[in-house]
């Protein structure tokens, strides 16, 4: 299954303002996409709760994995998000 | 009208309308066989669907943009797949659908709770839509402040800071059964001009949509009303309101006397006319839901806002600790936080923080060209006063002053008053200490009535301090809000009052009814009278 590794660029890490940007873009996605920290449980990456719950903080290092297809460009897509400071986002 | 109701007013004013409750957590009713485990996940699927969709609906009223955030973070929980997952493992388990909700919660809970710091902060807002999502469920009314969309009178047990957080402007009067005059709910209600009732026995009793009168100065609440006896009322105490707020001035006895009237204030948007300066600026405001200190130009801009403002004004440096705590101070739990880690005694552990505040004060003073006087919260000995005093000075402050809110502050205010330029007493401490009666406990509030002759006596101590040493005394405290006790303060030698700005037409108006040797003679009354007796 393909998965990528990234490090949380946010400066609050996955919480608050960048938790709900992401959580919208998973669930934006045509495939399910699953986050996990290092060898942790992987949880929905559309789960806002899931989310919260792996307690990432900025330079925290996730792994999103997806498959079937449209797997890769998801992954491209929820990875680049990942790698900006979505505290500085507008909108 | 009919019967009425009786509390304690605690701020002025009167209106009337229909009475809205703040129900409770809803209560878990003992788990029922289920027998048709599909119906029960699909009551419990739209349960969850009715808490997002008011969340969402009030995310999509909110004016600002970042409660916007939070209520929209608030619906995509409510919206989780995992919870929904979870509540209908648990009704294929045999759960009901109110019990599959509060367990499917539970574990979210804990993995919030798990994933600690600001991650387990979360927790509280889990618990608020577990409390929304059961009530739903068991079709009870939706717990927290109600939005009906027309004003009304707000009845609760208690209200929360996060209740009163979220009151918008067509709720008309707070009226509680629970609370006393130094209350969250009183403090809000004098700051936002909102009569209010509180320690109102029975009010719970009152049904949603009952028209009642309120009357935040007697603390009646009458019942029977018709909708034209409603509307006479709105309309005199309108009328009432715009006459209170002609009178203009400064605080003087009828024989011209001054007592000076100032405000207390959280930020300059608690400004307002009619005043004669700042006697309390709590700089609280800045430094709370922060994870990191304020950084110093953050304070001088914040401070230079009310500095180029009002001419006089007395800043007071960071109220917080163990019993008021703050994230970035990191402060470890204390069993009796009252009496621990508070005010000026956390300078002890992060002094960094006090000498910051110090110099961001300074900076503002000369940015402005204003001449803030300084007070430490929470000072107990003289000592700790000369402490104080000096490292202000070094900063360049020329007026110091501290609180008095310890009894063995106000016994040695003589020495207080060697090393600092002026008090000011904080009646709400002062009194929780001197009667030895949490401020918070609803059953001790006769206690903390301002008129204890012990609590007066500590103050007439401190005004004689300061008539010898020709410096000011100040109240800043609730009680100085206060009417009633207005004339009696002046009477025991106090030098300004500083409240409210709500409060001010009505201290004023006490005020100049009484000469200078009436209220001497009031306060000596009031010193000599028995203490009053517990309420029933």
């Amino acid at each position: 299954m393909p998965e990528r590794t990234v490090a949380v660029a946010s400066s609050s890490g996955l919480h608050a303002r960048p938790a709900k940007i992401f959580v919208q873009a998973a669930a934006r996605q045509g495939v399910p996409v699953r986050i996990r920290v290092g060898e942790g449980k992987p949880v929905p990456a559309s789960s806002m709760l899931g989310v919260l719950s792996l307690g990432a903080v900025h330079g925290t290092q996730v792994t999103l994995d997806a498959d079937g297809p449209g797997a890769e460009a998801a992954l491209e897509t929820l990875v680049a998000l990942l790698a900006r400071d979505l505290d500085a986002v507008d909108g | 009208m009919g019967e009425a109701l009786r509390g304690l007013g605690v701020s002025p004013g009167r209106t009337a309308g229909p009475v809205i409750r703040i129900a409770g957590p809803p209560a878990l009713p003992d788990p029922r066989p289920v027998t048709d485990a599909v119906a029960e996940a699909a009551v419990a699927a739209r349960a969850l669907d009715a808490v997002a969709e008011d969340l969402e609906r009030r995310a999509a009223a909110a004016g600002d943009p970042e409660a916007a955030d939070i209520l929209e973070a608030q619906a995509m929980m409510a919206r989780d797949p995992m919870l929904a997952d979870g509540c209908a493992e648990n009704c294929d388990a045999g759960m009901d659908a109110p019990h599959a909700l509060d367990a499917a919660f539970a574990v979210h809970r804990r993995a919030l709770v798990d994933a600690g710091g600001y991650f387990a902060e979360r927790a509280a807002d889990l618990d608020d839509l577990r409390n929304r999502a059961v009530a739903a469920a068991l079709g009870l009314p939706t717990p927290g402040v109600p939005a009906p969309g027309h004003p009304f009178v707000l009845v609760a047990e208690d209200l929360s800071p996060a209740d009163t957080a979220g009151l918008d402007d067509t709720v008309l009067a707070l009226v509680t059964e629970k609370g006393g005059p130094t209350g969250h709910t009183a403090i809000l209600a004098r700051g936002r001009g909102l009569p209010a009732v509180v320690g109102c026995a029975g009010a719970l009793t009152l049904d949603d949509g009952t028209l009642v009168s309120v009357d935040g100065a007697t603390g009646e609440v009458g019942t029977g009303l018709t909708s034209s006896d409603a509307e006479r009322v709105r309309t005199a105490g309108a009328r009432e309101r715009a006459e209170r707020g002609r009178g203009e001035g400064p605080g003087r006895t009828a024989d011209g006397h001054p007592v000076k009237l100032l405000l207390n204030i959280g930020s300059a948007r608690d400004l307002a006319d009619g005043a004669e300066g700042v006697g309390l600026f709590r700089t609280e405001f800045l430094f709370l839901g922060r994870r990191t200190e304020p950084s110093l130009e953050e304070q001088v801009a914040a401070y230079s806002a009310v500095f180029s403002r009002t001419p006089l004004v007395v800043v007071r440096t960071l109220d917080a600790g163990t019993d008021k705590p703050l994230p970035f101070l990191g402060l470890p739990q204390e069993p009796n936080p009252a009496l621990g880690v508070r005010g000026l005694r956390v300078a002890r552990l992060l002094p960094g923080v006090l000498d910051t505040q110090l110099e961001a004060i300074a900076r503002a003073a000369d940015a402005t060209g204003a001449e803030p006087w300084v007070m430490a919260p929470m000072v107990t000995t003289a000592g700790e006063a000369a402490e104080f005093a000096s490292r202000a000075r070094a900063r360049g402050i020329a007026r110091v002053g501290v609180m008095v809110e310890v009894p063995a502050a106000a016994l040695h205010a003589d020495r207080l008053l060697r090393e600092a330029d002026f008090l000011s007493i904080g009646t709400n401490d002062l009194s929780q200490y001197t009667l030895a009666a949490d401020r918070q406990h609803p059953g001790l509030a006769d206690l903390l009535d301002p008129w204890q002759p012990a609590l007066l006596e500590l103050i007439g101590r401190c005004a004689e301090a300061g008539r010898a040493a020709g410096k000011p005394v100040g109240v800043c405290g609730e009680a100085a809000g206060d009417p009633r006790l207005a004339p009696v303060l002046a009477g025991l030698g106090v030098t300004s009052l500083s409240m409210a700005a709500v409060c001010v037409p009505d201290v004023r108006a006490a005020l100049a009814a009484r000469t200078l040797a009436e209220c001497r003679e009031l306060a000596a009354e009031a010193l000599a009278a028995d203490p009053r007796p517990p309420s029933s």
